[in-house]
């Protein structure tokens, strides 16, 4: 097929930026809408331009770097689907495919597509883990954990951390990135000796990255690639509010 | 000084070497370890539990990986589970066993006490990631569930959907998170290791380039640990992550790392098929799935010659005109043989004209009879995400009509050449994980590698690093030792040559022809004549990527382009190299299969009296043929046979 792809580029952190329109042909209805990005970068570089630049690495749906704002919608049309999942077939010929970077001010653009999305690294420092060292940790079967929650905290868990929530979300807000962890641990025996202060620690990072409020518009539910869900808003909000109430240590 | 080419395996029973080791390494006191710096290159598996696991002992950790993160790395892909010889399951399984298992499964060309050690702290990791928080799947009382994979009678695979290798990197992420918290570990993403820096014949230190800035900056430390993968990508198509590369390794080996085994490649047999040119990457199936999953193709080419015609479909195949060709040759093991088995009879049926796809190059792999035995929900629990994926990247629905797969590049058996410390022959240069040919031999079973990352990085390398550092001075380089300003010129040099080239041809497009030149002549099957002309087509390419390249943009900026030049020009460097390995290997054993070398029924044919060592190559310029140094197996706890899955 042939399509028209109007692409933001931007050639570095302070460079103003634009749309530029490429024309592209012979797309295979078979190819991911990375390959035909790759297509088209073929093109440009043959054709002595510069390639646009996009994250992308196991174009398997599941590390979390591809970030494409397609027609208006994080990773594009599909739902449930990263942007490396998203083929061909969801576009007809003679399309005009418009593609932006992931938009918020926490999100800075690197260049062309590619943001910085260390945020959320610094949101997981501040508190997204189990103070266990290496060793002397208690035999596996030890304690058992009922079916129904390890498997709630499983889904909690399968956040790629790709950014698409707050891509969404029109207050730019981290709500369900930060939440999706808290939850995960808050659920499960390992997590409760740091539970409060972790509810309490990874939101204040949240705030201090300049991500914005929550009004639950569920908009980053909605465009989840992972269906991460609502309910971990609703948890966060309760371990937040436990904990800042709580008067213990 | 000893001689750094011994395999340093500890004297003793096999099963007491480890304990024994442990108690006779040296320690750093706790005061003393801060006095050390360690830099770690790699955020997966086997770099992040090292870098956290190192740190919490009190080492300054450097943490290096060249994604914006280090969760992107590509152990979060790996699907089906981990092995651990926990015999929860009561059904027969010990350490021993495990062992057992791996080096039958690797076709008797691994080093029995680094197997031996593997499965002995197999169990410590499935409980150290419990305590982090990962959410393993579990039955309905509450305990840890197990699945079976290939080339093992006994349930032994930890699991988290189709998502393990996700859920135990986030666990080891969250452990480094945690340490970088703590300012033990200081990150850096967007950041790629370009050369390795000795400092009198010691590792001390690496150069790298920093991708947004393009700024190439010098790191200095006490040891250096390599934890940066497989180099599956030299294929072009493969299971890897686009961004997999050999950089770091190749960079060691060319400062004086040893290269071994780097022929042993795996094959994984169930991927989705290549559907046509403007593909980039395969796509794995998990193994978990031939559990359930039958494999088979129908018996008549006829019938095969009409499905790929599209005039029959694959239900349209009456039960008694279908192959099930693994359960028919390998009763015992049925759809659980080992991968290179899977993979070499998938390519034998489809050879036989009765591959499924208008490619003539798929099998189908059946959930049918699963469904009708269990029902819908129960599979769709168990690899409900799985079949969400085939159905995106195929547009068909696998609950409805077989899946169509076949066999793609999926690890890397070869590497850094280590001893039993995972020390390479270069002192304070460990490799760990993929990136070290350690443990699987010529084959790797399923759940394998996520056992061997985490247990090199939890359980093995914060151990044995302290016995290095111990005897090492506290006193650091200065990264203006002439030894760093020589290797940065260097880098730099190499940058400006792939920049000034300005030549007619894309990267991209060189590199597919590497791949397909590495895949027809190194891949399933090779032989000798194959290999000559292979190696001969490799430098022709070489000579055109050096000469008539193209590399867009600066390099003082975000230039992905350039970085994926450097990476291809060491792949095609070690391409030549597992080429002749591969010709140097006149036998055939796990992987490697060479044709002159086969049973009456097809499999691999050992040879183990004159091929029973681990090939360490010397890196001796480009072009010039490298030193062979081998490392004799010796097989004390076990027999070798031929390995049969009948």
């Amino acid at each position: 097929m042939k399509l028209t792809i109007k692409v933001w580029r931007q050639k570095g952190p302070k460079a103003k930026g634009g749309f530029k329109a490429y024309s592209l042909d012979h797309v295979s209805e078979d190819s991911s809408f990375l390959e035909m990005m790759d297509q088209l970068n073929d093109q440009l570089v043959s054709g002595g331009e510069e390639a646009v630049h996009f994250d992308h690495d196991c174009r398997e749906g599941i590390c979390g770097m591809c970030s494409m704002y397609i027609n208006g919608r994080p990773h594009g049309p599909m739902e449930q689907t990263t942007t490396c999942q998203l083929h061909m077939r969801s576009f007809k010929d003679g399309d005009t495919i418009t593609i932006e970077p992931w938009r918020a001010s926490a999100f800075p653009v690197v260049k062309d597509l590619v943001v910085d999305r260390s945020a959320f690294d610094r949101i997981i420092q501040a508190g997204g883990y189990v103070s266990v060292g290496t060793g002397g940790v208690p035999d596996a079967n030890e304690i058992p954990i009922p079916k129904k929650i390890a498997d709630e905290a499983f889904n909690a868990a399968t956040c790629i951390g790709c950014g698409a929530c707050v891509a969404a979300c029109k207050n730019a807000s981290a709500m369900l990135f930060t939440s999706a962890k808290v939850s995960q641990l808050a659920m499960l025996p390992q997590g409760q000796v740091e539970r409060k202060e972790r509810a309490l620690n990874m939101v204040a990072q949240m705030d201090e990255e300049g991500f914005g409020a929550c009004t639950n518009t569920g908009a980053c539910a909605a465009e989840c690639p992972v269906g991460i869900d609502l309910t971990n808003i609703a948890r966060l909000n309760r371990e937040y509010f436990g904990a800042s109430v709580s008067t213990e240590e | 000084m000893s001689n750094p080419f011994t395999s340093k395996q500890p004297e003793g029973p096999l099963a007491e070497k480890w304990s024994q080791h442990k108690f006779n390494m040296k320690l750093v006191n706790p005061a003393n370890k801060r006095k050390y710096d360690v830099i770690v290159v790699g955020t997966g598996l086997a770099g992040a539990s090292a870098a956290a696991s190192m740190a919490e002992l009190g080492y300054n950790v450097k943490a290096f990986c060249f994604q914006d993160s280090p969760r992107r790395a590509h152990s979060i892909a790996a699907q089906g589970g981990i092995n651990a010889a926990k015999n929860y399951q009561n059904d027969g399984d010990s350490v021993f066993r495990l062992f057992y298992d791996t080096i039958k499964g690797g076709d008797y060309r691994s080093r029995e006490a680094n197997v031996y050690r593997l499965a002995e702290v197999s169990v410590n990791i499935i409980d150290q990631c419990v305590a982090q928080g990962v959410p393993f799947a579990r039955e309905y009382g509450g305990l840890l569930d197990n699945r079976s994979f290939g080339g093992a009678q006994v349930s032994r695979t930890f699991y988290a959907k189709g998502q393990t290798g996700q859920q135990l990197l986030l666990g080891a992420y969250s452990a480094l998170s945690r340490q970088v918290a703590n300012g033990k570990v200081k990150l850096y993403t967007r950041t790629e290791m370009l050369d390795l820096v000795m400092v009198d014949g010691k590792a001390r230190g690496i150069v790298t380039r920093n991708l947004i800035t393009g700024e190439i900056e010098s790191h200095s430390a006490h040891a250096v640990v390599l934890a940066s993968g497989g180099y599956g990508n030299v294929f072009y198509l493969s299971t890897n992550a686009m961004g997999s590369n050999a950089t770091a390794a190749w960079r060691a080996h060319r400062r004086g790392a040893y290269f071994a085994n780097p022929c042993y490649t795996q094959i994984h047999p169930t991927c989705i098929p290549v559907s046509g040119d403007h593909q980039s990457k395969l796509t794995l199936m998990s193994e978990s799935l031939r559990n359930d999953g039958r494999v088979w193709v129908p018996k008549s080419q006829e019938d095969a010659e009409a499905i790929r015609k599209g005039e029959k479909k694959a239900t349209d195949i009456a039960e008694d005109a279908r192959d099930y060709y693994l359960e028919r040759r390998y009763p015992a093991f049925g759809n659980l043989v080992p991968r290179d088995v899977a993979s070499r009879n998938a390519k034998y049926v489809c050879d036989e004209g009765r591959g499924v796809a208008p490619s003539g190059l798929a099998v189908y792999l059946d959930f049918a009879d699963a469904i009708k035995r269990d029902g819908q929900k129960t599979i769709e629990g168990k690899y409900g995400n799985l079949f969400a994926m085939y159905e995106k990247i195929t547009g068909e629905n696998p609950y409805e009509v077989p899946m169509k797969i076949f066999p793609a590049v999926h690890y890397t058996m070869g590497g850094l050449w280590v001893d039993y410390n995972l020390m390479t022959n270069i002192e304070g240069l460990y490799a760990t994980g993929e990136s070290n040919f350690s443990d699987h031999g010529a084959n790797r079973l399923g759940a394998s590698a996520l056992m061997q990352g985490l247990a090199d990085g939890y359980f093995v390398i914060p151990y044995t690093i302290g016995n290095y550092l111990a005897t090492m001075p506290y006193d650091k380089v200065s990264t203006d030792h002439e030894a760093f300003k020589t290797a940065e010129g260097e880098v730099k040099e190499r940058i400006q040559k792939l920049l000034s080239i300005k030549g007619k041809r894309t990267v991209e497009s060189l590199h597919k022809e590497l791949g397909k030149v590495v895949w027809d002549y190194c891949g399933m099957s090779r032989n000798a004549e194959g290999l000559e002309m292979a190696l001969g087509k490799v430098k022709e390419l070489r000579e055109e990527f050096w000469s008539n390249i193209n590399v867009l943009g600066g390099e003082n900026e975000l230039n992905m382009e350039l970085e994926k030049a450097m990476r291809v020009a060491d792949f095609l460097e070690l391409a030549e190299l597992m080429m002749v390995d591969a010709r140097n290997r006149d036998e055939s054993c796990g992987g490697h299969f060479r044709e002159e070398h086969a049973t009456e029924e097809g499999e691999a044919k050992r040879d183990d009296e004159n091929f029973a060592y681990v090939a360490a190559w010397e890196w001796n310029g480009v072009g010039n043929a490298p030193t062979l140094h081998k490392e004799n197996l010796e097989f004390e706890n076990v027999k070798l046979t031929q390995r049969s899955y009948k």
